[in-house]
């Protein structure tokens, strides 16, 4: 059990640190993984990928016109937090106080895992010694009487 | 046992407590620029009337730079006479009003141009290429850009006369 969580842990700890999105390979695919990343400004909750906004397609054609002239996207996202601020990145950056975003929901589910491993665990032990409890030793003339029914039935 | 018991409830309520509050203090609507205190990034505008207008050539100048667009109603239409009386009353001073019309069709900017009689330097901003090197995420925005070339203070929503007559004094 305790070797499942650890894995667990390793597993989404593992995730937060790998590189973001898998290499993309053509400049369509890059700058859509890029405006993927993107908060759109004029939309709610939509990214620039999704949005079909004018201000989207604008940024978009941005996006591809830089890596054209061979921004990385590292650079890219630079130049968009520099103008709009952090807040045009749809995942905080894992820095900081932003942890908390990406680690609160991992301690939320182990904590809960923990706490119904802790209840369940409480109870069974619960059930157990009180099992123990309810069977106060035999009055032995039952005692005597049971053993002998048993044997005739046995036999 | 017992202590333990009744300090846990509160060492988990406690937490998550402070980061709501935490939360519902920050106004996500608000969204300071990044852009103030720093140099106003470059840009050249082909004017509606054919003139250009670029910051570089406008150095030394303080600017006002109004970000807006036809569609945007009421307040580009509230803030408009109140940036033209502005341009009035300072140009002789060396202020300079700029207008970069966003997301816009051609005629529809030239006809609140002619409604509102603008005369400072307006032109039409294709790509949208100035608006994101502003960061602009609506309109009407305007940003009061110091002699120097660095951004003083970014307004979101209209303006009235009183922000841009103390804003620009602050800049002269």
């Amino acid at each position: 059990m305790h070797r499942m969580l650890l894995h667990l842990l390793i597993l989404c700890v593992a995730w937060l640190w790998s590189p973001s999105p898998a290499i993309a390979v053509t400049v369509e695919d890059q700058t859509s993984s890029l405006a993927a990343e993107l908060r759109c400004p004029v939309c709610q909750n939509l990214s620039v990928a999704d949005s079909p906004s004018e201000m989207a397609n604008q940024m978009r054609d941005l996006v591809r016109e830089k890596l054209k002239n061979g921004e990385s996207p590292d650079q890219i996202r630079a130049y968009f937090v520099s103008r709009y601020g952090e807040w045009i990145l749809l995942a905080p950056k894992r820095q900081g106080f932003n942890w908390v975003a990406w680690l609160l929901p991992f301690g939320a589910i182990l904590a809960g895992a923990g706490a119904i491993g802790w209840v369940v665990g409480r109870g069974t032990a619960r059930r157990r010694s009180r099992q123990k409890e309810a069977l106060p030793p035999l009055d032995p003339r039952y005692a005597g009487r049971l053993e002998a029914e048993l044997e005739e039935w046995g036999r | 046992m017992a202590t333990w018991k009744k300090l846990i409830v509160p060492a988990i309520i406690l937490p998550v407590l402070l980061l709501l509050a935490y939360g519902f203090k920050t106004d996500p609507r608000q969204v300071p620029s990044p852009l103030v205190n720093r140099p106003a990034p470059p840009f050249s505008l082909r004017a509606f009337d054919g003139g250009s207008a670029s910051l570089e050539q406008l150095q030394g100048k303080p600017v006002v730079l109004n970000f807006w667009a036809s569609w945007c109603f009421p307040a580009c239409y509230e803030e408009a006479p109140a940036l033209e009386a502005a341009w009035q009353a300072y140009r002789d001073r060396g202020v300079m009003v700029i207008g970069v019309d966003i997301q816009d069709r051609d005629a529809d900017a030239r006809a609140f141009l002619e409604r509102f009689k603008l005369t400072f330097p307006n032109g039409p901003d294709l790509q949208g290429k100035v608006s994101i090197d502003y960061g602009v995420y609506g309109v009407p925005e305007t940003f009061f850009i110091r002699r120097d070339g660095t951004i003083h203070y970014k307004h979101v929503g209209a303006l009235t006369k009183q922000v841009l007559q103390s804003k620009i004094e602050e800049m002269l």
